[in-house]
């Protein structure tokens, strides 16, 4: 018999319509699914069982006397603890935010509970999102279910380990340069970049805040639109926010891939440090479109190249300037220290780590005196040239594809001496992330090692109906089995 | 490029960091290769290509000039790490800083804002 924790949140929904099932029940059969494998997994920072059942309990109770539901109602969320929520520690992943509790609930935490999602717990991170492993975690590292010698991916490591390790249905990530997409495709899951501002930032603890974006994760495409129909609202407190309602994508997410046309990025698919495996999956399910009726051709976006430099300028000179509210004055981490300037100073050495500590010396760096205009200055230019290269790209094609990482998950420990390293997993993730266009990461094989591989599928702005409609087809037609699996997978020897 | 020592600690005095010495010499490389990397930007030519600073078009975004609820004072002071008769309480910033001892690892003569005396 199928558990519960196997089903889909389309399936749950669709068993407690039926009365097969309460939220109550749903609730339980996934804490203990938790408490029985996440000493493996480390997803979850912290497990709010409490909350859970007492949420699931309104729910069964409001449904038992006909008042009205959410639209996710009794579905269990894993949420990345970088979005505020009142009362509950967001840390962020950080020392310098332990035991912080926000006074207010992020739009998006706002918009879950209007759905009636079921928040399980917050899960782990890099530092402050920064990280493409987990592994920066200022608490533990988070490992990949179907290997747990391997990373998740990051930084939204947690929530996507979570979803594949049967912990939740649904997941919420952010993405700034690939943090959604990397660990999607690291853990065989369905993870989404929506266009920038498609998703309120109120209460998502900034990073750098010309790319941040909150997505979701799922096991299928159907979920993963579901859950980014309830987060993607217009915000006024978020003034970047689009104003334009999203496109209903569930109502287009069957019509098929027939004439779609498909751009194969060129630059992606002959990148330098692209494994011959994620490659030959990727032009495998290339393959497939062409068969389902898509009108495949190559493309070209001759600044792409160029995304992941100009990234590691802009990204670090945001970040900068973002956490020097990190100050020890109104919330966090205070070391004493005689004067102002001397406590602020030891606390930033105590409550940041390596990364976010390079981060910010990058930043400050590139936004300095007789620096800033070879360095910031240029990477914006060369921003524009990127945003350019997709609008041109766009105008001969509905949906660009290519790999999400240049490979498979890695052992842990394996980048962490090499920052360079690590930036470069998100090579094919960050073009889209400057042009602020939404894109997607799909299972669509695994490698020799029986490692999940995704493929990258690009929209235009606003485009992300016709990007879920593309990967809905491609899932269908591929049909495979995401449960993790293998000697090394969570649950293998229990 | 390459970064000399100075300049690494000049850098995180401006962004507030308190570095170890180990922190110093390991950023000195890192930076330098991180920025090595990075310099491929100025490969592209950019002439008369306007810097993009954010995907948004940039437009004013006016809500109704209508007062809100925001967070109440106590509120907002709950997660500070001290506060005092409704305020953030901090340690000196004016006054006898001989008495206060000196700032902390770097070459002193500077202001709590940053700003270098003269």
């Amino acid at each position: 018999m199928t558990a519960l924790h196997q089903l889909s949140a389309h399936e749950l929904l669709a068993r407690q319509d039926a009365a097969e099932v309460t939220a109550r029940e749903i609730v339980d059969d996934h804490l203990a699914r938790i408490a029985a494998t996440d000493s493996d997994v480390g997803a979850f920072l912290r497990v709010t069982a409490d909350q859970a059942r007492a949420h699931a309990d309104d729910i069964d109770r409001r449904r038992a006397a006909g008042e009205p539901v959410g639209a996710l109602a009794g579905v269990p969320l894993a949420l990345k603890d970088i979005l505020a929520t009142r009362g509950v520690p967001t840390t962020c992943a950080s020392r310098m935010l332990e035991g912080y509790e926000p006074p207010y609930d992020a739009t998006v935490v706002e918009l879950l509970r209007e759905a009636d999602a079921v928040v399980v717990g917050k899960t782990n991170l890099d530092e402050f999102a920064m990280g493409s492993s987990c592994e920066n975690s200022a608490f533990w590292p988070t490992r990949n279910p179907w290997d747990l010698s391997r990373v998740p991916g990051g930084s939204s490591g947690g929530s996507a380990a979570a979803v594949a390790a049967q912990h939740a249905p649904l997941g919420i990530g952010t993405d700034t340069g690939g943090s959604i997409r990397q660990p999607a495709t690291l853990t065989g899951t369905v993870g989404v970049k929506p266009t920038y501002g498609r998703v309120s930032r109120f209460g998502l603890i900034a990073f750098a805040s010309s790319l941040d974006q909150v997505g979701p994760f799922a096991r299928s495409v159907p979920d993963a639109a579901l859950l980014l129909s309830a987060i993607a609202r217009p915000d006024p407190r978020d003034s970047t926010s689009i104003r334009k309602p999203l496109d209903d994508p569930q109502a287009q997410l069957d019509v098929g891939a027939a004439g779609l046309r498909v751009g194969v990025v060129r630059e992606f698919m002959e990148g330098e440090g692209l494994d011959p495996q994620v490659r030959e999956a990727c032009q495998q399910a290339v393959d497939r479109l062409t068969d389902l009726g898509a009108e495949v051709v190559d493309v070209s976006l001759p600044h792409a190249p160029y995304g992941l430099p100009a990234y590691y300028l802009i990204n670090p000179s945001e970040a900068s300037s973002n956490l020097a509210r990190y100050d020890g004055v109104r919330y966090g981490l205070r070391v004493d220290g005689p004067t102002t300037e001397a406590m602020m100073a030891a606390t930033r050495d105590a409550g940041f780590g390596a990364e976010v500590k390079r981060r910010i010396m990058i930043g400050t760096f590139a936004l300095s005196a007789g620096y800033f205009d070879a360095y910031y200055a240029q990477a914006q230019r060369v921003r524009t040239l990127i945003a350019r290269d997709f609008e041109a790209a766009f105008a001969s094609c509905d949906v660009l594809v290519g790999p999400t990482a240049p490979t498979t998950a890695f052992p842990l420990g394996d980048k962490t001496d090499d920052p360079l390293a690590m930036y470069l997993n998100d090579v094919y993730a960050v073009p889209a992330s400057l042009a602020g266009t939404p894109a997607l990461s799909l299972p669509v094989g695994t490698d020799a090692g029986g490692l999940p591989i995704g493929l990258q599928l690009m929209g235009p702005l606003l485009g992300e109906a016709t990007l879920l409609r593309a990967a809905r087809a491609l899932e269908v037609d591929l049909g495979l089995d995401l449960t993790p699996r293998g000697a090394q997978a969570v649950g293998a020897t229990g | 490029m390459a970064l000399s020592e100075q300049q690494v600690r000049h850098v995180a005095r401006l962004a507030r960091l308190a570095l170890s010495d180990e922190e110093v010499a390991a950023f000195r490389t890192q930076l330098a290769e991180i920025l090595d990397y990075a310099e491929q930007v100025g490969e592209v030519a950019t002439q008369d290509v306007p810097p993009m600073t954010h995907p948004a078009r940039p437009a004013n975004v006016l809500r109704d000039d209508e007062p809100v609820d925001g967070l109440a004072p106590d509120e907002a002071l709950a997660p500070a790490p001290a506060a005092e008769d409704g305020r953030f309480r901090v340690p000196r910033i004016v006054g006898d800083e001989s008495a206060a001892g000196p700032a902390p690892a770097d070459d002193g003569a500077w202001t709590s804002t940053g700003e270098e005396r003269p």
